[in-house]
C-alpha cells in the first residue's frame, strides 16, 4: 500500500461556487501531511468529502484502497478514519473522563464487549491521554466549562482514544494559547510515531505546519497549487503569491 | 380484496368517474393547502412545529357552525372564524407558544400536542362528539349524466380558499409587517438588530396562521363534516404537505396539498371510506421515507 | 452509602409485595401505577437517554395487547370464528389453556414487539428530531386505524378475552404482580444498562449525534437495540392489560395515542428526563394527581390533562431530577469548576 488516503480528481461545488476542482492528493501511512492554504481555498470541504459529510460531484476517494466517496460519515470512521473539528465538538454536559470514555472505539467491540462496563484499563488509558495533553488536573470538571482551547486538547486526545489508524486534524492550533502551541506540536508527533497514526492535518500557522508535517499540499481557489516538503513549499513563488493575495 | 378490485375496476370502465375523484380532491386538497401554508409560515419563523393546527381548522368551523345554528348567514362563518380564531391563536401564543420558542423542537412539538388534546376536549365538551355540518342550500351542478357532481357550495369553497390565499400573499409580498415577517424567518436575530419587534411578529405569525387555519375551518364545515376529533388529522396533513414541499416554498406546498387530496379521493374511493384517516397517515410515512432516500443519497440525514 | 442504599431497595421491594394486600381497594390503581412505570421508564430509555423522542411507544403497548389475545385465542379455537362471536358464550378456557395463554402470550407479545421495533426503527430511525417524533406517532395511529378496519381481529369492536378463573380479587392481585414484576424487570434492567458501555455510547447519541458517527459509533446499531428492549417491555405490558381488562378495542384502548401514548411522556417530564428515578417518581406524581383529582373535575379531566401536558412542557422541563441536580449537585457527584484555583493554561 503506497496511500493510506488516494484522493484521485474530486470536484465539488456548491451552487454555482467551485470549492474543489480537480484535486489529486495522496497521503502516505505513517506520515504526517499538511494541507495549507489561504481561506476559502477549499481546505475544509475537501476534508468533509474525504470524510463523508457530503456527496463529491466527480472523482474518486481511496482509503486503504477501497472506495469510500460513497460512504456515509459513520461506516468511514468504522474504518479507522476519524477527525476533529474546526469548531470543537466534545460532550459539554460530560466531564473529561466520561468523554474519553465514549471515545472508545466502539468499531472493534461486539455487541457484547458494548453490553460490559468500563474496565479500570480503559479508565487508566483515559487518565494517561489526557494527561498526555496535559488536562489530566481538570479531568472531573464539566468539559463544557473548560476553555476553547482546553476543549481542542480534549477533542485530540478523545480521537487518539479511539484509536484510528489515520486522524484528519482540522486547525488544531487555532485557539490555542501561542505558549502552548510547541507542546501541541510535540504530542502530534509522538502520537504520530508512539501510536503509528497517520496525520493529515489543516494548518493556517505557517511554523506550525513547516515543524510538523514531511509533505504539504498547497490549494488556492479549490486547486492544486503546488506540494512538497517544507522547504520547497516555503520556497514556491505560486504559493508566496497565493498568500500575499497576488494569485 | 374482491372489494377493492371492483372498485379499481370501476374506475377503468367509467374513466368520467376519475374525473370527479380528481375534482372532489382537488377542491378538498385546496383547504389541505391553506392549513399547511399557516404550518409553514409558523415553522419558518419561529421554527415551532404546531400539532394544534388541525385543531385550530375544526375551531374555526365550529365557529361557524355556532353562528348558522344562531340564525346568522352561513357566509358570513368564513370572515367570523378568521377573526376569532384569531384572538384564540393571539392567547395561545403570548400563554404557551411564545414560552417554547427559543427552547428544543421537541418541546414546541409536545407543547401544541397538549394543547390540540385540550382544544379538542374543549369543543367536545362544547358541542358534543357528532359530526356537524353547515347546509348553504345551494343546488348541485350535473354533469357527464350526473356522474360528475359538483355542489356549489364547494365551488364558492374553493373560490373563497383561493381568494384567502391570494390575500395572503399579496399581504406578505406588500405591506411592512410581511416583509418583517420574511426578514425574521431568515434570520431572526439580525432582524432584531435592524429595529424588528420580533415578539410582535411572532405574535402575528401565530395569529395569522390560527386565522387562516380558522377560515379554512369555516369553508370545510360548508362542504364537509367537522368532529371535534378530526383535528389531528388535519395537522398530520398539514406536516405531510410541508415536508414534502419544504419551507418557504409556496407553490410546493399548493401543489404537494392537491396532490394529497386527490390520492386522499383515491384511496377513499378504492378502499372504502373507513381507510381515509389511515391513508393521510400512511402518507406521511411515505413521504418521510421518500424524503430519507433522498436525503440519503447526499450522505444526509432528515432533521 | 452503598449499605443505605441496599435498604433503601428492600423496603421498596417489601412495600411491592405488601401493597396489595395492605390496600386490597386499590388493587387495580396499583397494577396501573406499575404500568405507568413500566412504560415510563421505557419511554427514557429512547427519549431520555438516547434524545429519541418516540410519540408512538404506545404502538407497542397496543400491538402487544392484540398480539397476546391472539396467541392465547389461537391456541384453543380458530380466531376468525371467536372475534365474529364478538364475545359470545360458547368459547370457554379450562384453567391450564387459561395460564399458559397468559404466559405465552405476554411473552409473545414481547418478542413480537421487540422484533417490529427493529423493523419500524430502521426506517423511522433516520427521521431526528421532531420528524422522528411525528413519523412515530403516524405510525401508531395509522397502526389502530388498520386494525380497526380489520374484521379478522375483531375490527372497531376489539377482542373480549376470559375473564380470571377463580376469584376476581385474586385476579386482581394475580396482574398486579404481572406487572409489578415487568416492572422491576425493567428498573433492574435499565439501571445496569445504563452503566455500560452501551449506556455510554446512547447518551452520547442524545448530546451530539453527528460526533457519535464520527467516532464511529454504530449508532443504527446501538438505536435499534435500544428501541427494541423498551418494545419488550412495552408489549409485555400491553399483553398483561389485554387480560387484565378483560376487553378492548382499538383506537380507544389498545392505539390509545393521546392517553397513554401521552402519559407516559408526560411521566418522564415530570419527574425528569434522561435519569434512573425520574420515570418513576414522575410515573407515581401523575398517577397519584390523575386518581386524586379525576373525579373533581366533573367531564374536564381531559382538558386538564392537556393543561397539565402544557404546564409541565412549559414550565418544569426538567422535572423534579433535573430540579434536584440543579439544587443540590453534589448529590450527584457533579463538581462545579473552582473559578479561584482557575486556569493552568
Amino acid at each position: 500500500m503506497t496511500a493510506i488516503i488516494n484522493v484521485q480528481n474530486v470536484s465539488k461545488s456548491f451552487g454555482g461556487v467551485v470549492a474543489n476542482h480537480d484535486v489529486s492528493l495522496t497521503v502516505k501511512p505513517g506520515t504526517i501531511t499538511g494541507l495549507i492554504g489561504p481561506n476559502g481555498s477549499g481546505k475544509t470541504t475537501l476534508f468533509n468529502s474525504i470524510v463523508g459529510y457530503h456527496p463529491i460531484d466527480s472523482g474518486s476517494i481511496q482509503f486503504e484502497d477501497e472506495e469510500i466517496s460513497r460512504l456515509p460519515v459513520q461506516q468511514i470512521a468504522r474504518r479507522g478514519m476519524l477527525r476533529t473539528f474546526q469548531q470543537t465538538r466534545i460532550y459539554g454536559e460530560m466531564n473529561g473522563v466520561e468523554n474519553m470514555l465514549i471515545s472508545l472505539p466502539h468499531r472493534k467491540m461486539s455487541i457484547w464487549d458494548a453490553l460490559k462496563r468500563n474496565t479500570s484499563e480503559d479508565y487508566e488509558r483515559a487518565d494517561h491521554l489526557l494527561e498526555f495533553v496535559g488536562l489530566y488536573e481538570k479531568r472531573k470538571l464539566k468539559s463544557g466549562d473548560l476553555s476553547f482551547g482546553q476543549q481542542k486538547l480534549l477533542e485530540f486526545a478523545m480521537a487518539l482514544m479511539n484509536e484510528p489508524t489515520c486522524l484528519l486534524l482540522d486547525e488544531p492550533t487555532a485557539g490555542i494559547n501561542p505558549t502552548l502551541i510547541n507542546g501541541l506540536i510535540d504530542r502530534l508527533k509522538l502520537a504520530n510515531s508512539e501510536f503509528g497514526i497517520t496525520l493529515f492535518v489543516i494548518e493556517h500557522n505557517m511554523r506550525v505546519i513547516m515543524n510538523l508535517a514531511e509533505s504539504i499540499y498547497c490549494l488556492a481557489h479549490g486547486e492544486l497549487l503546488a506540494q512538497g516538503t517544507p522547504d520547497e513549499i516555503q520556497n514556491d513563488q505560486n504559493v508566496i503569491d497565493a498568500y500575499l493575495g497576488a494569485h | 380484496m374482491d372489494q377493492v378490485l371492483s372498485n379499481l375496476s370501476l374506475l377503468l370502465e367509467f374513466p368520467i368517474v376519475n374525473l370527479k375523484i380528481i375534482l372532489d380532491g382537488i377542491m378538498i386538497g385546496a383547504l389541505f393547502a391553506l392549513a399547511a401554508y399557516g404550518l409553514a409560515l409558523v415553522w419558518g419563523v419561529m421554527n415551532v412545529k404546531n400539532l394544534a393546527q388541525g385543531d385550530f381548522v375544526i375551531a374555526g368551523g365550529y365557529v361557524s357552525w355556532w353562528l348558522v345554528q344562531h340564525g346568522f348567514p352561513a357566509l358570513l362563518g368564513v370572515p367570523a372564524a378568521f377573526i376569532v380564531m384569531w384572538g384564540i391563536g393571539w392567547v395561545a401564543y403570548k400563554l404557551v407558544i411564545s414560552r417554547v420558542i427559543e427552547r428544543d423542537l421537541f418541546t414546541s412539538l409536545l407543547a401544541t400536542f397538549g394543547l390540540a388534546i385540550m382544544l379538542a376536549q374543549i369543543m367536545n365538551l362544547l358541542f358534543g362528539s357528532d359530526t356537524q355540518s353547515v347546509d348553504l342550500g345551494y343546488k348541485t351542478l350535473y354533469f357527464f349524466d350526473g356522474i360528475v357532481n359538483i355542489p356549489i357550495a364547494k365551488l364558492i369553497g374553493v373560490l373563497m380558499a383561493a381568494a384567502l390565499a391570494t390575500g395572503v400573499i399579496i399581504f406578505m409580498k406588500t405591506s411592512r409587517m410581511g416583509q418583517a415577517i420574511r426578514a425574521t424567518a431568515q434570520d431572526a436575530r439580525a432582524a432584531r438588530v435592524m429595529g424588528i419587534d420580533t415578539e410582535k411578529v411572532y405574535a402575528f405569525t401565530f395569529s395569522l396562521n390560527s386565522a387562516i387555519c380558522g377560515a379554512a375551518g369555516a369553508i370545510i364545515v360548508m362542504v364537509w363534516v367537522i368532529q371535534p376529533f378530526y383535528g389531528i388529522s388535519y395537522a398530520i396533513r398539514a406536516f405531510v404537505i410541508v415536508t414534502a414541499a419544504g419551507l418557504g416554498n409556496l407553490p410546493g406546498v399548493i401543489a404537494a396539498g392537491l396532490g394529497i387530496g386527490v390520492f386522499e379521493q383515491y384511496g377513499a374511493h378504492i378502499f372504502g371510506i373507513s381507510y381515509q384517516q389511515a391513508i393521510a397517515v400512511l402518507l406521511l410515512l411515505l413521504v418521510l421515507i421518500f424524503r430519507l432516500i433522498q436525503q440519503r443519497r447526499n450522505r444526509q440525514v432528515l432533521k | 452509602m452503598a449499605k443505605k442504599k441496599i435498604i433503601l431497595y428492600a423496603l421498596i421491594l417489601a412495600f411491592t409485595f405488601i401493597a396489595p394486600f395492605a390496600f386490597p381497594n386499590f388493587g387495580t390503581q396499583l397494577a396501573t401505577l406499575w404500568l405507568m412505570i413500566i412504560v415510563a421508564l421505557t419511554w427514557d430509555m429512547t427519549g431520555g437517554q438516547m434524545g429519541y423522542n418516540s410519540l408512538g411507544n404506545i404502538f407497542f403497548y397496543g400491538t402487544g395487547m392484540y398480539v397476546a389475545a391472539l396467541i392465547s385465542i389461537g391456541r384453543v379455537y380458530d380466531i376468525g370464528d371467536y372475534t365474529s362471536a364478538a364475545g359470545g358464550g360458547i368459547y370457554e378456557f379450562t384453567d391450564v389453556q387459561y395460564f399458559s395463554g397468559v404466559f405465552l402470550g405476554v411473552l409473545g407479545a414481547g418478542v413480537f414487539c421487540s422484533i417490529s421495533a427493529v423493523i419500524i426503527g430502521y426506517v423511522t430511525f433516520g427521521l431526528r428530531g421532531p420528524y422522528f417524533a411525528i413519523g412515530t406517532l403516524g405510525v401508531a395511529i395509522a397502526a389502530g386505524e388498520l386494525v380497526s378496519n380489520w374484521d379478522w381481529v375483531g375490527g372497531g369492536q376489539g377482542i373480549s378475552l376470559p375473564g380470571y378463573p377463580g376469584d376476581p380479587d385474586t385476579g386482581k392481585v394475580f396482574f398486579y404482580f404481572l406487572f409489578a414484576a415487568v416492572g422491576v424487570s425493567v428498573f433492574v434492567f435499565v439501571k445496569w444498562l445504563y452503566e455500560t458501555r452501551f449506556g455510554a455510547a446512547i447518551n452520547a447519541i442524545r448530546d451530539d449525534e453527528e460526533k457519535a458517527e464520527a467516532m464511529g459509533i454504530h449508532t443504527l446499531r446501538y438505536k435499534l437495540i435500544t428501541w427494541s428492549m423498551a418494545a419488550f417491555f412495552v408489549g409485555m405490558a400491553g399483553g398483561i392489560s389485554a387480560f387484565q381488562l378483560l376487553h378492548f378495542e382499538p383506537l380507544e384502548t389498545a392505539y390509545q395515542t393521546i392517553f397513554l401514548g401521552i402519559f407516559m411522556v408526560v411521566c418522564v417530564l415530570l419527574g425528569g428526563k434522561g435519569t434512573l428515578w425520574g420515570p418513576v417518581i414522575g410515573a407515581i406524581l401523575f398517577h397519584l394527581f390523575k386518581e386524586v383529582t379525576w373525579n373533581y373535575f366533573l367531564g374536564w379531566q381531559w382538558v386538564a390533562l392537556g393543561a397539565l401536558i402544557v404546564v409541565t412542557v412549559v414550565y418544569f422541563q426538567d422535572g423534579v431530577m433535573g430540579w434536584l441536580v440543579h439544587k443540590r449537585p453534589e448529590w450527584f457527584g457533579i463538581q462545579v469548576e473552582d473559578k479561584i484555583a482557575g486556569e493552568t493554561e
